[in-house]
């Protein structure tokens, strides 16, 4: 891969960062980790369509809009409006975040718990700990894209999750991101982390919205560190508004034994980039990366996944669905890497999505690197109508076409909505979607 | 004798140009049940598939009148709901598609058809657990995706079940015993039996006479090369299992 560097003018990003970087408090190892953000930022900038990971994700528009990170929570938001983000029947605990930082008069903490900390990360980065000096920042890289980079340039706040070995954490949590129209900020960098001992357990939602129509910008950065045997599900929900721009990436090293689920649910924002990348780096880990898209207008969502089988035995199953209405654009790119010495590799992807007009297009590329030979590998990509012979099938039970049409494409969501365990989490994506559908199938 | 249930008229089709049916004349009538019998490649489904009015499956000549109406001219959901029900040879697995809820679905287009209320979920549930005891099918069946994952007799027992619920006036059952064992074969057989009426009327299509012990048939006809080339009474079908079809095909081969 020739990633031929880009010109980096001198932007309003750099100019922020190199003067946030210097003027944060935080202790040494902190700050020596947002300068290092600033110096791989001044090094890659912002991607550009030559870089070969983003030929079909143009991020200019991203670059183009004002930068005016948050430094806190000041966006006015009442409870009242997070009515609609709420999960039907939740009783887990809550963490909003605005604009990126910790609002805790609009979150409900869980009951204590032995071993389980659920708390956000700038209240731990004050009151320092080992942990997190050991774990921050050393999985998802900075030298990746210039976004990371960015974020972590920025380090203040974000979710901090920590399970010491054994713990199960009793409820799932829901971590939830609005963005919020204040007088100035437009930009949130929430950067997560969540750590899991050996042999422990959590399920975590990352549930990113917005607060009215205006564009803005989320730069998010999530690191997963799971230990051995530990058992972890993390759904990404994004549901932006349609002006917005969300990059994201999410970074789960998976040890030996483990068992990561990995949803992203992408439904928002007028640009979503997903970068999920899961690293196996013990036997025995047993993945799944589980995502739908469905967009429409001329929204572009892109999603570029990596399960890097650096070790044997390991098994990763990835199922992602896309629904495109009006003039959008989907990109799936997703990569699996198996090393040298990862014999028994068993990795299984496929990438379906269906076109509900004919100027919506999909660049599905699967892209395999194997360098064992006693290996499971498969993949399969479609982009198409609806199943013809399904319909048919629907309609021999008198279902009218158009409701056999919206069955289907409802049904084709569910798939991969079905796989999430968390039961109110379903619930509202089904309303979500649904909605969602409706409008994409109505519009065509 | 009663009005045809289905009147069929020297019916030509074909798939995508290629002509398979030639010409088929068959009459049903309510309280009958005819077996079409055949080798493979024959155009059994296809015959299937037309009277369900599969897309690319164009009449190219002939009638067919069913319950008084121009069968051909309705789309297949307005033939379903007038009560005609195709079997799969193949059931068509729809991912995502809760079993209970496609049926309850196709359940209540057929009462907005007649003007009748649609049921609750709840309702449902009480009308499909009678039907569920006819067939032998157990709870988690309907809770899983339409036929996804079933197995080949799951699939059929299915098909049959999603019958008894939609109580059709014509039942064409395309191979539903072909992939049941003999107990699933004697349990599909019962129910198709028990559903059987003086109103209704069945067009069993299978490859073996073992069908026919257990639904026994007014008629029997052997379709061969897009024809019916010879029917008969029950006793057509033994006669079948025991000397195959190449004394009759010798007589009308190409
Ligand atoms: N899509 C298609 N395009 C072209 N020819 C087709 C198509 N589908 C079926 N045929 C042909 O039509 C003929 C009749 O097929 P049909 O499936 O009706 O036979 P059948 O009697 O049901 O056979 P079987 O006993 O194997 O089920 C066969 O020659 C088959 O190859
Ligand atoms: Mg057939």
């Amino acid at each position: 891969m020739t990633q031929t560097k880009p010109k980096s003018e001198p932007t309003p990003h750099l100019a922020a960062a190199e003067s946030f970087a210097a003027s944060a408090p935080g202790p040494e190892w902190l700050r020596t980790l947002r300068r290092n953000g600033v110096t791989h930022f001044t090094e890659l900038g912002f991607p550009t369509t030559k870089l070969e990971d983003w030929i079909y994700c143009n991020a200019a528009p991203v670059t183009k809009l004002a930068f005016k990170p948050a430094t806190c929570a000041d966006a006015a938001v009442t409870a009242a409006q997070l009515a609609p983000f709420a999960f039907p029947g939740w009783t887990g605990s809550r963490l909003v975040f605005v604009n990126g930082h910790f609002a805790p008069a609009l979150s409900t903490l869980p009951a204590p718990q032995k071993g389980v900390t659920i708390t956000n990360l700038a209240a731990v980065l004050a009151s320092g700990d080992a942990l997190i000096e050991a774990q921050l920042a050393h999985h998802a890289s900075v030298d990746g894209s210039g976004f990371s980079a960015l974020n972590t340039a920025f380090i203040t706040d974000g979710a901090f999750v920590a399970l010491a070995p054994n713990a199960v954490a009793a409820e799932p949590i829901h971590l939830l991101f609005i963005s919020a129209p204040g007088d100035t900020a437009n930009t949130a960098q929430p950067r997560n982390l969540i750590v899991a001992g050996a042999n422990s357990s959590a399920k975590i939602v990352e549930h990113y919205v917005s607060l009215g129509g205006a564009a803005h910008f989320t730069n998010a950065v999530t690191e997963i560190v799971v230990g051995e045997g530990a058992n972890i599900e993390h759904a990404k929900f994004q549901e932006e508004n349609l002006e917005a721009f969300h990059i994201a990436t999410v970074q789960a090293t998976l040890a030996r034994d483990s068992r990561f689920l990995s949803h992203s649910i992408s439904t928002g924002a007028r640009l979503a980039r997903h970068n999920i990348n899961l690293v196996m780096t013990g036997q025995g880990v047993d993945c799944v990366m589980n995502g739908l898209y469905a967009v429409g207008g001329k929204q572009l969502v892109d999603h570029h996944t990596i399960a890097d089988h650096a070790q044997p035995h390991c098994g990763s199953h990835e199922f992602y669905h896309g629904i495109l209405g009006g003039q959008s654009r989907g990109v799936f790119n997703g990569k699996i890497f198996v090393r040298k010495d990862a014999q028994k590799t068993d990795a299984k992807q496929t990438s379906r999505n269906l076109l509900l007009t004919d100027t919506a297009t999909v660049n599905s590329k699967p892209q395999l690197e194997i360098l064992a030979d006693d290996v499971k590998c498969t993949h399969g990509a479609t982009v198409g109508q609806l199943n013809d012979e399904a319909l048919f099938y629907c309609r021999t039970r008198g279902i009218a076409e158009v409701n056999a049409r919206r069955l289907l494409t409802h049904a084709f969501a569910s798939e991969i909505v079905n796989r999430i365990t968390v039961e109110p989490v379903r619930e509202h994506l089904e309303q979500v979607l649904w909605a969602r559908l409706e409008e994409l199938i109505e519009k065509k | 004798m009663s009005q045809p249930l289905i009147e069929i008229k020297n019916l030509s089709a074909g798939i995508n140009g290629k002509q398979i049916l030639k010409g088929i004349n068959l009459t049903v009538r309510p309280g009958e049940v005819h077996a079409i019998m055949g080798p493979n490649g024959s155009g059994k489904s296809t015959l299937g598939y037309v009277l369900a009015g599969r897309k690319g499956y164009d009449v190219t000549g002939g009638t067919v009148t069913y319950d008084g109406k121009d069968l051909i001219e309705l789309p297949p959901e307005d033939r379903a709901r007038e009560g005609l029900f195709l079997a799969f040879q193949y059931p068509v697995e729809i991912p995502g598609v809760n079993n209970t809820y496609f049926l309850r679905a196709a359940y209540n287009e057929l009462r907005k058809h007649r003007q009748q209320e649609e049921v609750d979920a709840v309702d449902f549930l009480a009308i499909v657990k009678e039907k569920m005891k006819l067939l032998d099918l157990p709870d988690s069946m309907m809770k899983r995706a339409v036929n996804e994952g079933f197995s080949g007799g799951e699939k059929k027992r299915n098909e049959i079940f999603q019958m008894a619920v939609l109580d059709p006036k014509l039942a064409v059952l395309d191979e539903t015993d072909s992939g049941l064992d003999i107990d699933a074969l004697r349990i599909v057989a019962e129910g198709v039996n028990k559903l059987k009426r003086p109103d209704n009327a069945a067009i069993v299509i299978t490859h073996y006479q073992r069908l026919l012990n257990y639904i026994v048939p007014d008629f029997v006809h052997v379709l061969f090369d897009g024809r019916l080339i010879k029917s008969g009474g029950k006793e057509l079908a033994l006669e079948l299992e025991e000397k195959g079809y190449d004394w009759l095909i010798g007589k009308n081969g190409k």
